[in-house]
C-alpha cells in the first residue's frame, strides 16, 4: 500500500486492517501522533485525513489509501496549523503535552472548515481529553484564533484547501471522522448550551 | 519513497564524576539530540576534572558539582541537567529560572533535561531524589540557585584569568562577564572551557540574591517546552526506539497473584503475523513481535488458563469475590477507636459535655491515575555488559537500585533514561506489579534483543495502583451557640505508603491521614485516628495523596457541623481561624476574588438556581481556599466557577502556578463529579476511558486564581491546589439541594 503523508508518499507493509496510528508510529517512525486509548475516546491519535480530523487509532490503514494525511510533524506547513501552533505557544497551553498533538489537529481541522467558528462549534469540535486539565487554555487559544476574543491572532491567510465557511451560519457537526469504522462520528452539538456563561 | 526519519534515541547521559566521558561519543549524542551540526562540544565534564569533583563527593552543600549540571556552549545556550523530571508541572522551566537567576543567564537560553541517577543530583536536604510531593521547587530551588551562583563565580574567575584583572573589578550581565572599567567583556560561552575546568569554589563563598534583586524569579516566563509540545517534537518513553528493537505486548492475569497455567492456543499465537515469540511472565503472557500492533493482537488473543494464586504468594492477592461496593460498606461498618494520629485536649469528655453531637460516616472512592501516556519501557542489554533502560519514572535512583537488584548488574553498568512524562499524578513511583519494566527486562533477556513493551490502555487500567478508599467516622460536638468545640475523626483505611511497602511502619502512615491531620481550625478538643483495615487493592500515590480525599471528608463534615449549628460556613471558618493571619487573609482573598462571599441559593442571570460552597486545605506546605459555584441541570451537577486563592509562601513562576491551579481544579472536579474505580468479582469494571469517565472539556469550570505570597516558608504547587476543590463543590451541592453529600463521586447521587 502507498500512503500520502505530509506531502510524501510512503510504501507501507502493514496489514490492511492495521490502525493508521500504528503504521504512522511504528512503521514510519512519526511519533508525534500519540496512542492514548485505542478506542477513539481520548483523541490523542488525531490526524487530518483530507483535512478532516480523524482518530487514527480506529482507522484501518486501507481506508486512507489515496487520501492526504497530515500529522503533527507537518502542522506548520499548513497555514492554519501554523497559526494554531502560534496560538498554543501564546496561550502556553501544554502541560505534559501528551494530548496536545491531537488537540492541535482538532483545532486545525475546525478552523480549516470554519474561519470564525461559533462557541457552539468550538465546543463541538474540541472534545479531546486532557488529564492535565488544560481545557481553559485550549479554549482561550481557539477562541483567540476564532477572532472572538481580545488579543486575537488575526484569522487570515487560511490556505486554499480550507472550505472557508462563514462563521455563525453552520451547525457544528461531524467534526470527527472515523474512517472505515462503523461509528461514523457525529459529535454534533451535544456540548452546547450547558447552562453556563461563556467565558 | 522517502526514507523515514529515525527517531532512534541515544543515551543522553551527561558526564559526571561517575561516568567516564568519551568526547567523540558525546559529540554524536549532542548531534542526535538535535544540536546543529558543527556545534562544538566543550571540554566540560571531562575526566580530567573527575578527581576534583570526587573531592566534593560529600560536599557541605548538596548539588555543587557545577560541571555535572551545566554545559555552556559557544553560542551561549546552556544545557542544564535537572534533578527533577518534567511531566507537565513546569519544573524544567522553573529550574532554568532559578539557576539562570544566580548564574545571570537568561532562562530562555536553557535546554533542560532530566539528569541521570547519582548522588550528584540528589540536591534536596533530605538526600532523596524524587519528583513528587510537590517538592521540586520547594526543596530544589535553593540548592539549584547555589549551583548557579557557584557557576557564575567560576565564570568570573575564568574572566579574571582571561582579562588579567581581579575578580573584584568584574561583574556580569546576562550571559557575559564584563569589565566595566575597560569596556571589555567575554561571553559565558567563550569562558566556559576554562571556567568549567576550575575547582568549584567553596559554597560558603557565594551569597544568594535577595528577592528584591530578582530579575527572573517571580516573573511569568514562558515555558521552555511549549513549542516542542505543540509540534509533536517532545519525546516520551513510548516514543523511544533503538536499532534492532522488537515490540512487546502483554495480557495480564485478571486478578493480581494469579499465574500462567497453560496457553491453549500458543502455537496459533506463534503463527500469527509478525510474531517473534510468546513468553510466560509472572502473572502475564507476553507476545514479542516486529510491530506493537501485531504483538497486541496476539497478546489479546492468547487463551490462558490462569492458575489461582499460590497460598504463599507474596503479592497482594486480589480475591475472586472482591467488590468495591461491599468493601466500602465493610469499611463504613468497621468499629473501633483506632490509633491516635493527632490529639488535643480530651475529645471524649468534650463530646460528652457538648450541647449537640453530630455523628456521620463519610467515605472516599478508589481512583485511577488515567494519565494519557500508557506506561512503557524500552530495555537494551548491550554487548559490553551494560544495560540501558528508558522508562517513565519520578525517581531515577530508586529505579536504578531496583533494576540492579533484579538484574544482578552493578549499578554502574546500568543507564537509566528518563524521558518526559505524558502525565504522572503519582503514577510513576516504584510499583513493581504496576509497571512494565520488570517484564521488559525479562523479555529482553529471553529474546536477546532490545524490547519496547507498551501496556495497552486496558492493561494499564487492570494493573494501575489506585488512590486509597477510606470511610471516616466523624463525631462533632457543638456548644449552645452552635460553635464546634470537639471533633473526632476515625479513618478506616490503609494508607498508600503502608500499602506500597506491604507492611505497616513503626509510626502511622502520614499519607493515610494528611488532610484530616494538620487542620488549623481552633476546635479545642480533637482527635484524629486511623483504624487500619488492609485492602486487597494495590494502592499508590495520586496527586495530593492523602489530602486528595481527606480534605473532602473533613471539610464537608465541617459544613455539616456548621449547618447543624446554624452557622454560615464561611463565617464559621473565619471564626475558627481567628488570630491566624495567614489563613484569615487567604479566606478573605478568595471571598474577595469571588466578588464577596454569598452562599445562595440565588438565581443567576440565565435563570438557573445556584449556590456556592467554600473549603480550605493545607497540603504540602502551602495553603489554599476555594469557593465553587454550582447548579443542577437535568439532575447533574454543573460547576460554573471555581475561585481559588493559594499561598505557597513564595513562588518562582506565577504563570506556571496559575496553570497548575487550573489543572488541579480540573482533576479535583473530575474526582468529585465522575471518577470511581469500581471492582466486581475481583476485576475492574473499567478498562478504558469509556467506562472510567474523566473530566471532559464541556465539564470544565471557569477558574479564577489569586496567588498570595505571604513570605512563609516555600510550599508546593503541583498538588496543593487540588484538595479544597472537591469539598467546595460538594458543600455547594449540599446547600443547593438540601441533600447532604458524604461521598464522591456526585454522579452516583440523584438530584431532583
Amino acid at each position: 500500500m502507498e500512503l500520502q503523508i505530509n506531502g510524501k508518499t510512503y510504501e507501507v507493509q502493514a496489514d490492511a486492517d492495521t490502525p493508521l496510528l500504528w503504521v504512522i508510529r511504528d512503521e514510519l517512525g512519526l511519533t508525534g501522533t500519540k496512542y492514548g486509548c485505542g478506542i477513539a475516546q481520548c483523541g490523542a491519535c488525531s490526524v487530518l485525513v483530507d483535512g478532516a480530523v480523524t482518530r487514527s487509532c480506529v482507522t484501518p490503514v486501507e481506508g486512507v489509501v489515496g487520501k492526504k494525511i497530515t500529522t503533527i510533524e507537518a502542522i506548520e506547513t499548513d497555514d492554519v496549523g501554523k497559526r494554531v501552533v502560534e496560538a498554543w505557544v501564546k496561550h502556553q497551553v501544554p502541560q505534559c503535552g501528551y494530548c496536545q498533538s491531537g488537540q492541535i489537529m482538532a483545532a486545525t481541522s475546525l478552523l480549516r472548515q470554519t474561519l470564525h467558528p461559533t462557541d457552539e462549534e468550538i465546543s463541538a469540535a474540541m472534545v479531546n481529553l486532557c488529564r492535565c486539565g488544560t481545557y481553559n487554555a485550549i479554549s482561550a487559544a481557539v477562541h483567540d484564533l476564532a477572532g472572538g476574543r481580545p488579543g486575537q491572532i488575526a484569522a487570515t491567510g487560511v490556505s486554499g484547501q480550507a472550505s472557508a465557511r462563514e462563521s455563525g451560519k453552520t451547525v457544528a457537526t461531524a467534526t470527527i471522522a472515523l474512517v472505515g469504522i462503523a461509528a461514523l462520528g457525529t459529535i454534533g452539538a451535544k456540548a452546547t448550551g450547558n447552562g453556563r456563561d461563556e467565558s | 519513497m522517502n526514507k523515514v526519519a529515525d527517531n532512534t534515541v541515544q543515551g543522553e547521559a551527561f558526564p559526571t564524576a561517575a561516568t567516564p566521558t568519551n568526547l567523540s561519543r558525546r559529540r554524536f549524542l549532542l548531534a542526535s539530540a538535535g544540536i546543529t551540526a558543527g556545534a562544538f562540544v566543550l571540554g566540560v565534564g571531562l575526566p580530567a576534572r573527575t578527581a576534583r569533583a570526587e573531592a566534593l563527593a560529600k560536599p557541605a552543600f548538596r548539588g555543587t558539582r557545577v560541571p555535572a549540571f551545566l554545559e555552556i556552549r559557544p553560542d551561549n545556550t546552556i544545557r542544564l541537567q535537572s534533578p527533577f523530571i518534567e511531566g507537565g508541572q513546569g519544573t524544567f522551566t522553573a529550574m532554568a529560572q532559578v539557576v539562570g537567576e544566580e548564574l545571570d543567564a537568561d532562562p530562555a537560553t536553557f535546554i533542560v533535561e532530566n539528569a541521570p541517577p547519582g548522588p550528584t543530583y540528589s540536591v534536596m536536604d533530605s538526600g532523596m531524589r524524587v519528583t513528587g510531593g510537590s517538592m521540586s521547587v520547594r526543596f530544589g530551588s535553593v540548592p539549584m540557585r547555589r549551583m548557579g551562583a557557584l557557576a557564575r563565580l567560576m565564570m568570573l574567575q575564568a574572566g579574571s584569568q582571561d582579562l588579567g584583572v581581579p575578580v573584584s573589578e568584574l561583574t556580569t550581565q546576562p550571559g557575559r562577564v564584563v569589565h566595566t572599567a575597560s569596556g571589555r567583556s567575554l561571553t559565558y560561552g567563550q569562558l566556559a572551557p576554562q571556567a568549567m575546568d576550575l575547582p568549584v569554589p567553596d559554597p560558603a563563598s557565594v551569597k544568594l540574591k535577595e528577592p528584591s534583586q530578582f530579575r527572573w524569579i517571580g516573573k511569568p516566563l514562558q515555558r521552555l517546552d511549549v513549542y516542542d509540545k505543540s509540534t509533536g517534537k517532545a519525546v516520551y518513553t513510548i516514543d523511544t526506539r533503538v536499532d534492532g528493537m522488537l515490540h512487546a505486548a502483554v495480557q495480564h492475569a485478571p486478578r493480581l497473584g494469579m499465574t500462567v497455567g497453560s496457553i491453549r492456543n500458543e502455537n496459533q499465537l506463534k503463527a500469527m503475523k509478525g510474531v517473534h515469540s510468546v513468553h510466560r511472565l509472572p502473572g502475564a503472557v507476553a507476545v514479542v513481535a516486529e510491530r506493537w500492533w501485531n504483538a497486541k493482537r496476539a497478546a489479546e488473543a492468547a487463551q490462558v488458563d490462569w492458575q489461582e494464586p499460590a497460598a504463599d504468594s507474596t503479592l497482594r492477592v486480589m480475591p475472586a469475590d472482591f467488590s468495591t461496593k461491599a468493601f466500602r460498606e465493610r469499611l463504613a461498618s468497621e468499629s473501633g477507636t483506632g490509633e491516635d494520629a493527632e490529639t488535643k485536649g480530651h475529645v471524649a469528655d468534650a463530646l460528652k459535655n457538648a450541647h449537640t453531637v453530630v455523628s456521620a460516616t463519610y467515605s472516599s472512592q478508589y481512583l485511577n491515575h488515567a494519565q494519557l501516556e500508557p506506561p512503557s519501557t524500552l530495555v537494551r542489554f548491550n554487548p559490553d555488559g551494560t544495560l540501558d533502560v528508558w522508562l517513565p519514572n519520578q525517581a531515577p535512583d530508586m529505579f536504578l537500585a531496583d533494576i540492579a537488584k533484579r538484574t544482578g548488574l552493578d549499578p554502574s553498568k546500568i543507564n537509566i533514561h528518563s524521558p518526559l512524562l505524558g502525565g504522572f499524578f503519582g503514577r510513576h513511583f516504584i510499583y513493581p506489579t504496576a509497571s512494565p519494566y520488570p517484564e521488559a527486562l525479562q523479555l529482553a533477556k529471553e529474546t536477546g534483543r532490545p524490547i519496547k513493551l507498551i501496556w495497552s490502555r486496558e492493561e494499564e487500567f487492570l494493573r494501575d495502583t489506585l488512590r486509597p478508599m477510606a470511610a471516616v467516622h466523624f463525631q462533632g460536638g457543638l456548644d449552645a451557640n452552635g460553635t464546634p468545640v470537639a471533633l473526632e475523626a476515625v479513618s478506616v483505611t490503609e494508607g498508600p505508603t503502608e500499602n506500597i511497602n506491604n507492611k505497616r511502619g513503626e509510626k502511622l502512615d502520614d499519607s493515610a491521614l494528611e488532610g484530616l491531620t494538620g487542620k488549623s481550625y481552633a476546635i479545642p478538643d480533637r482527635r484524629i485516628a486511623q483504624l487500619y483495615v488492609k485492602t486487597p487493592v494495590t494502592c499508590g500515590y495520586w496527586r495530593s495523596v492523602g489530602n486528595s480525599m481527606n480534605d473532602f471528608l473533613y471539610e464537608t463534615f465541617l459544613d455539616e457541623l456548621a449547618d447543624k449549628g446554624r452557622q454560615d460556613p464561611y463565617d464559621l471558618r473565619m471564626r475558627l481561624l481567628q488570630g491566624n493571619q495567614r489563613l484569615t487573609n487567604l479566606l478573605h482573598a478568595v471571598g474577595e476574588l469571588s466578588g464577596g462571599w454569598k452562599r445562595g441559593p440565588f438565581t443567576a442571570a440565565d435563570g438557573t438556581r445556584r449556590a456556592r460552597g467554600v473549603a480550605m486545605a493545607s497540603p504540602f506546605g502551602s495553603q489554599t481556599a476555594v469557593i465553587a459555584e454550582v447548579s443542577i441541570r437535568d439532575g447533574k451537577v454543573q460547576v460554573h466557577d471555581v475561585w481559588e486563592a493559594i499561598d505557597p509562601g513564595s513562588i518562582v513562576n506565577p504563570a506556571i502556578v496559575e496553570a497548575q491551579v487550573s489543572g488541579a481544579v480540573a482533576l479535583g472536579l473530575s474526582q468529585v463529579l465522575f471518577e470511581e474505580a469500581v471492582y466486581e468479582n475481583g476485576v475492574p469494571a473499567a478498562r478504558n476511558y469509556d467506562m472510567y469517565p474523566i473530566l471532559r472539556p464541556d465539564h470544565m469550570a471557569r477558574v479564577h486564581v489569586r496567588i498570595v505570597e505571604s513570605g512563609a516558608t516555600m510550599g508546593g504547587v503541583g498538588e496543593p491546589p487540588l484538595p479544597a476543590v472537591p469539598p467546595a463543590v460538594a458543600n455547594a451541592v449540599s446547600h443547593l439541594t438540601g441533600q447532604r453529600i458524604r461521598s464522591m463521586p456526585l454522579s452516583r447521587y440523584t438530584f431532583a
